[in-house]
């Protein structure tokens, strides 16, 4: 395939993501000006930090008076989640140079590694980095002009912070997450993340996302031993 | 100015951690083991994004089928499976969701 046309695959496999990145980022965009933000300062918060869920928490604490480090500690433990995404593309970033890997790393959200991740386990990640391109150009700028609208409607249209647009991103982290869950390992890995982001949520700094997400993967290593010693037993 | 300070670390810290393994770790070649744990890190990652949202969405344990964040993350997860179409499944379940918020 050339690059182009993988680009363009990139973007078409991402699109399910930009539809349900559309509603989130015009909330962000209601509550980032509702919490006292210029349009400015919103919009170079979608272009340079282009991190959803840590811009909400940001906005949220920035509403609250809430003093620098503590917004900067909040945003490391909320992102942290994307160390793990960095660690499992790394083995097929082999061929990639820095060129690639900064920019590339820089738009690594939670749609991009869900969309590139099941591609390059499922056909390889020959020419992975253009494929990559197309779903982050795609989500970054979709994600920009969402903010835009934000924004806009947020002086526009008083009270639509509250109308719970951000179900859209339950629904999209949803719809990924099902197919994969017909193998069991996968299901235990799900399902002990789950129980324990339940369990936990409230920790300070949102802690509890990252415990669950530890907890998720020995889960899923351990079903698959023991699937193992019973095939081989 | 304040807000600018904010942004800028913001800004720096996430890229930080997104380029921690891909730019950084380049010579890093991890163990089998390893690269097996992190097959389930979509799974793991995301499931606990969902969860507290469908089930808790105010805070405390919510249950009811008058939950329209179960309810919509429950029919999400279902046409995902069956029709395995992603878009599918989040128009359908957002807008069954909608629906319970603001006819129910």
């Amino acid at each position: 395939m050339k690059p182009f046309a993988l680009v363009l695959a990139g973007a078409r496999d991402s699109l399910p993501m930009l539809v349900g990145a559309a509603p989130f980022g015009v909330i962000f965009g209601t509550l980032a000006v509702g919490a006292g933000l210029s349009a400015g300062a919103t919009l170079a918060m979608s272009a340079f930090v282009f991190a959803g869920s840590s811009q909400f928490v940001a906005v949220s604490l920035i509403g609250a008076g809430a003093a620098l480090p503590v917004i900067w500690l909040t945003t490391f433990v909320v992102n942290l989640r994307h160390a793990l995404y960095s660690a499992t593309l790394l083995p097929y970033a082999r061929d990639w140079n820095a060129r690639w890997r900064w920019p590339l790393a820089f738009w690594l959200t939670d749609e991009t590694f869900a969309v590139v991740e099941h591609r390059f386990r499922s056909q390889g990640a020959a020419g992975g980095q253009w494929y990559q391109l197309g779903s982050s150009l795609a989500m970054y700028l979709n994600w920009f002009l969402w903010s835009v609208v934000g924004v806009w409607l947020g002086k526009a249209v008083p009270g639509l912070a509250g109308w719970g647009l951000d179900f859209a991103m339950v629904a999209t982290f949803t719809a990924i997450v099902a197919p994969q869950l017909k193998k069991r390992p996968a299901l235990a890995a799900a399902a002990a993340a789950g129980a324990v982001a339940l369990l936990a949520r409230g920790l300070p700094y949102k802690l509890d996302l990252m415990l669950a997400a530890l907890v998720g993967v020995l889960a899923g290593v351990a079903c698959e031993k023991l699937a193992e010693r019973r095939v081989a037993a | 100015m304040t807000i600018w300070l904010t942004i800028a670390g913001m800004a720096l810290l996430t890229v930080l951690i997104r380029a921690s393994f891909l730019v950084f770790g380049q010579r890093l070649s991890f163990p089998a083991w390893l690269n097996r744990a992190l097959h389930y890190v979509p799974a793991a990652v995301l499931t606990a994004l969902v969860v507290p949202m469908a089930l808790a969405p105010q805070g405390t344990l919510d249950l009811s089928p008058a939950n329209p964040y179960l309810v919509g993350t429950l029919v999400a997860g279902a046409v995902a499976l069956l029709t395995r179409r992603t878009l599918l499944a989040i128009v359908v379940s957002f807008a069954l969701y909608g629906a319970l918020r603001w006819l129910g």
